[in-house]
C-alpha cells in the first residue's frame, strides 16, 4: 500500500514480535506521515511516541522511531527513518502534523543529537541549557558522563543565576532591555554563567 | 458517564449559576467589570515574570514554571523539566532484562507495580514468553492496586491545591491499607520490584486476599463520602468546571493518553483497545467525560477507582491456584534448595546471575493503560542479554507538554488546578 503510493522511497517493511515497521526514507517522511495520517483508510490519527536508536554496531545508521497508532482501526505502525552517521544527523520536524511531537522530538534532539528541521523550539529538555557534555545516549557517551565529578560540582556551584532564565523568558518581562549592557551583551552571544578556568584565580 | 453534568447544587453557591455552570469573571481586560470608569488611567500595562518552582508544593514535585503574567492572567507558561533525570535509559543499556526493573520502581513511583508489569510484559513479548494463568491475574490485581493509589494521592493532592483538606486525609488512609497489602507481598511500600521475566518475584501471601476483598468492600463508601464533599461543592465545582478546557480533537494532537484524553470524549483505553493480560475478559466500564476540563478529568478518575474496585474482585473471583513463574529453568531462578543441592539447577542459577536472559534479535513496543495514561515500554535488542534501547513513553511527560496550551489565558491560580489535573509524577516525566 505505502509502497504503491511512494515508489522506492520506502525502503523495506518488516515485522518484528507482531510489530509492522517501515522504514522511510527521510526526504519523504512528511508526505508518508501526513498520508498516514490524513488518508482514511489509513488514519493513524494518534502518534504515541517518538524515539531514537543507535546500536552497539558502530556501523549501523541511527533510527528515528515513530509509533503510530490507529484509533479507529486499532493497528499500530512503526515508521523508521536510517540517519547516517557520517552526516549530520537531520530530518524534518513532524510537529506541524502532532504538536505533541514538540517534546518529543526535543528529548531525541538532547538525548542523540539529532537535528529537526523547522521545530519551533529545538531546545534541550532534560539536560540543562547549558550542558556541555554531549547528548547522553549515544554509545560514545560513557556512562559516568564525560566530565569528573569534581569538574560537574564546580560548574555546577559557578553558574549565574541568570543562566536559569532563557533569552525569550527574560524579555518577557522587558527584563532584558534592563540588563547591564555587558550582560545583555555576553546573553546575545549566548553565553551565559561565565565557567571560569581553573587557572583563572 | 452520562449523568456527568448533572450537578444539581442544593443551594445557590456562589461562582456558579443555577445551570451548574462555573460564572466567571476573569479580572482581564477584555471583560473588564463596567463598575471601572474607563477615564481614569489603565493601571500598569507591563507585564510581570513569575517563576513558580521547582521547590513548590503546587507544582506536584520539581517541576519549574516560568509564567508570563498580565495582572493576573497567565499569557505564556513556559515548563522546565529535567530536575530529576536520572538518566535510567542510559543506565538500563548496561542491565540485564531483570535488572531494569528497580529502575522501573522508581520512575512512577506512586504506581510502582503497574510500571513493573509493564517491562515483564514488554521484555516477555521480545522473548516469546507466555505466563500462567494464576500470575497473569495477579498482575492485574497489582495494576489495578496500582491505579487506585495513583488515583488516591492524586485526588488528595489536588483537593489540597484547589483548599478543600478533608478529602487528601481520606485518600491517604485508604491509600495506606493498599501500601499496607503491597507490604505483606513485595516486602516494600514504595519500591516493589514485584514481576520478573515470565513471573513474579513472590506469590501472595496468607490474608491478603482477605485484606484486599475487605478493602474491595470498604474502599466504595469512602469514595461516596468523597464524592459528597466534592462532586457537587460549590468551589470545586466553579474552580474547576470550564478550567483548562482541551477538545478531544486537539488531545489527539497533543498525543494524550488516559484520563486526560478520556475527559476530553476520546474513548482510547489501552485495556480495552489493546488488551493485555486477558483484560477483554474482565467486565468493567471506561469513563469518558465530554467537555475536557479539570472537572471532567476529576469525574474519569473517581470513576476509574469505582471501576478499578470492580476489576479487583472480579479478579479475586478467578484467582485460579498453580504456579506463578513459567517452567523454564533459562528464564526463572531454580529456588534456593535446588540451586544448592541439584547441579543442573546450579549451573542455570549461574549462567542466569552472570549471564542474564539473552533474548532473540528483534524489537518489541508494548503499552499498558497506566494510571496516568499509555505506558509504553520499547525494548531493542541484538541477541545479547542486554538491551540495546531500552525506552519508556512517559505518560505523564508527553500530557504535561499540553499544560502551555490549556493553561494560557487563565488566571494563576487556574494553572495550579490545571497543573494539578495532569497527574505528573517528575519522576516519570523526567526518568
Amino acid at each position: 500500500m505505502l509502497r504503491q503510493q511512494f515508489g522506492d522511497k520506502i525502503d523495506r517493511a518488516e515485522v518484528s514480535c507482531g510489530d509492522t515497521i517501515v522504514y522511510v526514507r527521510k526526504s519523504v517522511l512528511i508526505a508518508v506521515m501526513r498520508w498516514l495520517k490524513e488518508s482514511p483508510d489509513q488514519d493513524y490519527q494518534y502518534l504515541a511516541d517518538i524515539t531514537a536508536v543507535e546500536y552497539r554496531d558502530g556501523e549501523r545508521p541511527l533510527e528515528i522511531v515513530y509509533e503510530l497508532f490507529s484509533l479507529q482501526k486499532l493497528t499500530q505502525l512503526r515508521v523508521k527513518v536510517e540517519l547516517d552517521k557520517a552526516r549530520a544527523l537531520a530530518l524534518p520536524s513532524v510537529v506541524s502534523l502532532w504538536k505533541g511531537a514538540n517534546w518529543l522530538e526535543r528529548e531525541v534532539y538532547d538525548m542523540f543529537g539529532v537535528q529537526f528541521e523547522n521545530h519551533p523550539d529545538l531546545r534541550r529538555i532534560l539536560m540543562w541549557e547549558t550542558y556541555a557534555e554531549g547528548h547522553p545516549l549515544r554509545k560514545d557517551f560513557p556512562l559516568r558522563g564525560r566530565f569528573s565529578r569534581s569538574e560537574q560540582v564546580r560548574q555546577a556551584l559557578n553558574a549565574n543565576p541568570e543562566a536559569h532564565y532563557s533569552m525569550e523568558e527574560l524579555s518577557i518581562a522587558e527584563a532584558y532591555v534592563d540588563l547591564p549592557p555587558e550582560m545583555r551583551d555576553r546573553l546575545a552571544r549566548g553565553e551565559r554563567g561565565r565557567i571560569p578556568d581553573p587557572g583563572d584565580e | 458517564m452520562g449523568q456527568k453534568r448533572t450537578v444539581e447544587l442544593d443551594v445557590a453557591t456562589p461562582g456558579v449559576n443555577e445551570a451548574g455552570e462555573a460564572q466567571r469573571y476573569p479580572l482581564g481586560v477584555g471583560r473588564a467589570p463596567s463598575f471601572i470608569d474607563d477615564s481614569e488611567p489603565a493601571l500598569g500595562g507591563d507585564h510581570m515574570l513569575v517563576n513558580i518552582g521547582p521547590q513548590h508544593p503546587a507544582t506536584h514535585g520539581v517541576l519549574r514554571l516560568v509564567v508570563e503574567l498580565d495582572g493576573e492572567v497567565v499569557k505564556r507558561v513556559i515548563p522546565h523539566v529535567g530536575y530529576l533525570h536520572s538518566g535510567f535509559e542510559k543506565l538500563g543499556e548496561y542491565r540485564h532484562y531483570n535488572q531494569l526493573i528497580p529502575l522501573t520502581d522508581r520512575m512512577d513511583y506512586l504506581a510502582p507495580m503497574s510500571n513493573n508489569v509493564g517491562l515483564a510484559l514488554a521484555a516477555e513479548k521480545l522473548m516469546g514468553l507466555e505466563t500462567t494463568e494464576r500470575c497473569k491475574v495477579l498482575r492485574v490485581i497489582a495494576c489495578e492496586m496500582s491505579r487506585i493509589i495513583s488515583h488516591l494521592v492524586w485526588m488528595g493532592t489536588t483537593a489540597i491545591d484547589i483548599g478543600a483538606f478533608t478529602p487528601f486525609l481520606w485518600c491517604f488512609q485508604q491509600r495506606e491499607i493498599i501500601y499496607n497489602l503491597q507490604e505483606m507481598w513485595t516486602g516494600a511500600r514504595l519500591t516493589t520490584s514485584l514481576t520478573r521475566v515470565g513471573g513474579l518475584m513472590a506469590d501472595i501471601p496468607d490474608g491478603f486476599e482477605n485484606g484486599l476483598r475487605q478493602f474491595c468492600a470498604n474502599f466504595p463508601k469512602v469514595l461516596d463520602e468523597v464524592d459528597r464533599m466534592l462532586t457537587r461543592n460549590g468551589i470545586w465545582v466553579g474552580r474547576t468546571q470550564g478550567i483548562g478546557v482541551l477538545s478531544g480533537e486537539d488531545a489527539i494532537n497533543y498525543s494524550l493518553s488516559g484520563p486526560m484524553l478520556r475527559a476530553s470524549g476520546v474513548p482510547y483505553d489501552v485495556r480495552k483497545d489493546r488488551p493485555y493480560l486477558d483484560y477483554e475478559t474482565y467486565d468493567f466500564e471506561v469513563p469518558i467525560g465530554e467537555h475536557g476540563d479539570v472537572y471532567d478529568r476529576f469525574l474519569c478518575r473517581f470513576e476509574e477507582m469505582r471501576q478499578s474496585t470492580r476489576i479487583l474482585e472480579q479478579a479475586l473471583d478467578r484467582l485460579p491456584a498453580g504456579p506463578i513463574n513459567i517452567d523454564d529453568p533459562r528464564v526463572i531462578l531454580p529456588g534456593k534448595t535446588a540451586a544448592m543441592s541439584d547441579m543442573e539447577a546450579m549451573i542455570f542459577h549461574f549462567k542466569q546471575v552472570m549471564e542474564g536472559v539473552p533474548a532473540p534479535v528483534g524489537e518489541a513496543y508494548l503499552p499498558i493503560e497506566g494510571p496516568k495514561g499509555e505506558l509504553g515500554y520499547y525494548l531493542v535488542s541484538d541477541g545479547t542479554a542486554k538491551p540495546v534501547r531500552w525506552r519508556v513513553r512517559p505518560p505523564a511527560f508527553i500530557n504535561l507538554a499540553a499544560l502551555p496550551e490549556m493553561a494560557e489565558g487563565h488566571m494563576l491560580s487556574d494553572l495550579i488546578a490545571i497543573n494539578a489535573s495532569v497527574d505528573i509524577v517528575m519522576g516519570e516525566v523526567d526518568r
